[in-house]
């Protein structure tokens, strides 16, 4: 009975030291000293609870001190922040990537988090010209925090990380486009300004198209170099496809390489890349071609053939497209043939998909096709109008025998009552 | 000639109608300065008589079903010899019914047309209303069209916020809870059988109570011809009446296949449950007022819901407006003042609330 009774209480004691301990730890592992006096610094050195609760690292449980080392749990910031702790202080520019990398290249390590993330940021970046003129003691160059932010580094697909598609080309042009910060690197810093009026732009930013190229799609991000010359026609034909197919077979392939051209870029610019009109083949203001080529040339009359075509084809649909119009606004079901000038708009985009061919006659039937749907729903829109006089005419002649009947109705009316 | 005299004679001998019709041409009915706005009644009868024709020749092609009714209605637009100007005048004939409604409605109201013992009538005519209106809710449906789609969601939606029953009849509405195929097969099924079926018997009995109590005088007209006997002016039912009646048919019908014909009714976009409502999208006209109004009011008012509010206050003046001549009291030309002050701000508030919903964003 004594025994029982004794046991017991070691029990209870037992107990209660494991649950004061456990609390203890706790207590020790959620405590950040470090937020107490940082929080109200100012600047530089100033990181709130709300700013680092949207970091992704704090998300995931790590704290300042994974970055920073010391001792969090200690409230004496000398000796929490003190080499004895493992304090590294303020991380020096040079240190970055590999402090970075020490999680984000361990397959291991990252794979807890997330198994699909990539591991080579660090290896790309050592290839890219930041790594490349940081190792050569250049400190001005991007580092993952530059990009990335710090602090309240948020993830990818958050629309407020400054690495969110929308927001890279504004990120990258802190730098780019600021041309007393790039003096010295010899490259332009006019990129941001015309990639915002580029189709491109357009697509991500009002279509709102995040698949739409922005700086890192053509120049990659980890690795970022600029695109070689010979490479040009790799980096677009990665979304387009058809018109790179037609460029490689062509036979300006051969010409634009023997003269070191970077392909696509001759034409279409490299950061204000517009919308492609037809006049790009005009030999006026506004053509390309002549740029190269001599008029009356044989490559000329290719072009001037090539012009007629897709004109006559976009004029063609813009005419189908008014005749619709105007029986759609006439009350007209015309919504057959507004399905036909799809197919027939369908034929115009494909005729100058293959003007990369510069070929007259590869083109010929894209355009032959688009021209016979138009055509036929040119002929539905106005048959519809006609079908609107019609009807016209039989409302005429119903409302004359309504009117017929009303007056007889009216003098039958004064007849009886007179 | 001849041979149709003939004809008349021998359906004569054996129908022998003088009886049927003899007390119709004794009935007489009050002839005088504001007689025309008691055609606007028999124009929406016939305007209703167009929408039964109108609507079986529709039915001939028809499909109920998400697959196939807005397909169905592009035939009858496209392929149907004239299915185009039968679907439009349904149409224009289904608004033009409404509005009609409305108008006689408010004239009945300040005629004093609702005036003892005519209480049944009004009533009758009030349910009429709703009743048409629920042709026009169930009906614009049909087409299976993104507007009506949209407009059909929100209208059940609103149905659903009533307190405690709210629910059950939007889902009994609905057929479930979204809008969706079974909503289309429902309101087809209201449209077509259970609404008409009730309808006739209504207008059965408006006519029924129509015919047994006669015209009535407009105190204005009572008050001129008490004074002025030989103002007084009655006129036959049959065959003046209905002539005249028949004249207003037959510009009715003008109207209307002017505005089929010129105006064709659109079909618009087939509806796509998983597509975004369009922007600025209203319900038609005749619900325009309501729906502007719920949108005025603040989400909270004091404690309660606005648009339970809105629509708790929208069914009690619902209640009122029905049971409207039963306010009449003794005093009854203080009565009568009132209720046309009603009627007045009644009127004024649908068409600002209507304009104001039809420009609004």
């Amino acid at each position: 009975m004594s025994q029982s009774k004794s046991s017991g209480l070691l029990l209870r004691l037992l107990a209660s030291g494991v649950l004061a301990l456990t609390a203890a730890s706790l207590s020790a592992q959620t405590k950040n000293s470090c937020l107490d006096c940082h929080s109200v610094l100012p600047d530089k050195l100033g990181v709130t609870q709300e700013t680092f609760s949207h970091d992704i690292h704090s998300q995931k449980g790590l704290t300042c001190v994974s970055c920073h080392g010391g001792n969090a749990a200690n409230d004496d910031p000398t000796q929490a922040m003190s080499k004895k702790a493992g304090w590294k202080g303020h991380i020096d520019r040079r240190q970055v990537p590999a402090l970075c990398g020490s999680c984000h290249s361990n397959p291991d390590y990252m794979r807890k988090f997330d198994p699909t993330l990539r591991t080579d940021q660090l290896a790309e970046y050592h290839t890219s010209v930041h790594g490349k003129l940081l190792a050569s003691g250049d400190t001005k160059v991007a580092v993952c925090t530059d990009c990335h932010s710090v602090h309240n580094l948020r993830a990818p697909n958050d629309p407020q990380s400054t690495v969110y598609p929308v927001n890279i080309a504004a990120t990258c042009s802190h730098c780019h486009a600021d041309a007393k910060y790039m003096k010295g690197y010899s490259i332009p810093t006019d990129q941001f300004a015309k990639y915002n009026t580029s189709v491109h732009h357009d697509a991500l930013t009002v279509r709102g198209d995040l698949s739409a190229p922005t700086c890192t799609t053509c120049h990659g991000n980890h690795g970022a170099v600029p695109p070689g010359v010979a490479s040009v026609p790799n980096v677009c034909s990665t979304c387009h496809v058809f018109q790179a197919q037609m460029y490689e077979k062509s036979s300006h392939k051969a010409a634009f390489d023997s003269a070191h051209l970077p392909g696509c870029v001759v034409c279409h610019q490299n950061h204000a890349i517009v919308h492609p009109t037809d006049a790009k083949l005009s030999a006026q203001t506004g053509g390309v071609c002549m740029q190269c080529h001599k008029p009356g040339d044989k490559c000329d009359q290719a072009r001037g053939q090539i012009l007629v075509k897709l004109t006559q084809l976009d004029v063609a649909v813009k005419q189908a497209d008014q005749a619709l119009s105007a029986a759609d606004a006439a009350g007209m079901d015309v919504s057959e043939a507004r399905l036909g000038q799809n197919e027939a708009r369908d034929s115009l985009t494909k005729a100058r998909v293959a003007i990369h061919s510069f070929k007259p006659d590869v083109i010929g039937p894209y355009v032959q096709a688009g021209l016979n749907t138009a055509g036929k729903d040119l002929k539905a829109g106005q048959d519809a109008m006609v079908e609107r006089d019609r009807r016209r005419h039989g409302l005429g002649f119903s409302l004359i025998a309504i009117g017929l009947m009303v007056v007889s109705l009216r003098l039958y009316i004064n007849k009886i009552e007179k | 000639m001849t041979l149709l005299r003939n004809v008349i004679d021998w359906l004569h001998d054996r129908l022998e109608w003088d009886d049927l019709i003899a007390p119709l041409k004794k009935k007489t009915v009050p002839h005088h300065r504001l007689s025309y706005w008691y055609f606007l009644g028999g124009i929406t009868l016939f305007l209703f008589g167009i929408q039964v024709v109108t609507g079986i020749l529709l039915l001939l092609y028809y499909r109920p079903g998400a697959s196939e009714a807005f397909e169905s209605v592009q035939y009858i637009m496209t392929q149907v010899q004239f299915g185009w100007l039968i679907r439009s005048i349904h149409s224009w004939s289904a608004n033009l019914m409404i509005f009609t409604a409305v108008a006689h409605m408010f004239s009945v109201l300040f005629l004093k047309a609702y005036r003892r013992p005519r209480e049944l009538t009004w009533v009758s005519g009030v349910v009429l209303l709703a009743l048409v209106m629920g042709f026009g809710f169930s009906g614009y449906l049909l087409p299976w069209n993104t507007l009506a789609y949209f407009a059909t969601k929100v209208g059940t939606e609103i149905a659903g916020q009533v307190p405690i029953i709210g629910h059950p009849i939007m889902v009994f509405l609905r057929g479930g809870e979204e809008v969706t195929g079974a909503t289309l097969t429902r309101f087809f099924g209201f449209h077509v059988a259970v609404l008409p079926g009730i309808v006739v018997l209504v207008i059965l009995f408006h006519l029924l109570m129509v015919q047994r109590q006669g015209m009535s005088l407009p105190p204005s007209v009572e008050k001129e011809w008490a004074v002025n006997p030989s103002s007084e002016h009655e006129t036959r039912f049959f065959p003046n009446f209905v002539l005249r009646e028949l004249m207003a048919w037959y510009v009715g019908l003008g109207v209307l296949g002017a505005l089929a014909a010129m105006f064709p009714w659109n079909l618009g976009v087939k509806a796509d449950l998983f597509a975004s409502a369009p922007a600025g999208i209203k319900p038609e006209w005749y619900f325009l007022f309501m729906f502007q109004t719920l949108k005025l009011i603040p989400s909270k008012v004091w404690f309660i819901d606005g648009e339970v509010l809105g629509i708790v206050a929208f069914a009690v003046a619902g209640l009122l407006w029905l049971l409207l001549p039963f306010f009449e009291n003794d005093r009854a030309a203080r009565s009568r003042r009132w209720i046309t002050g009603l009627s007045v701000f009644a009127l004024a508030f649908v068409i600002t609330m209507s304009v104001y919903g039809y420009v609004a964003k």
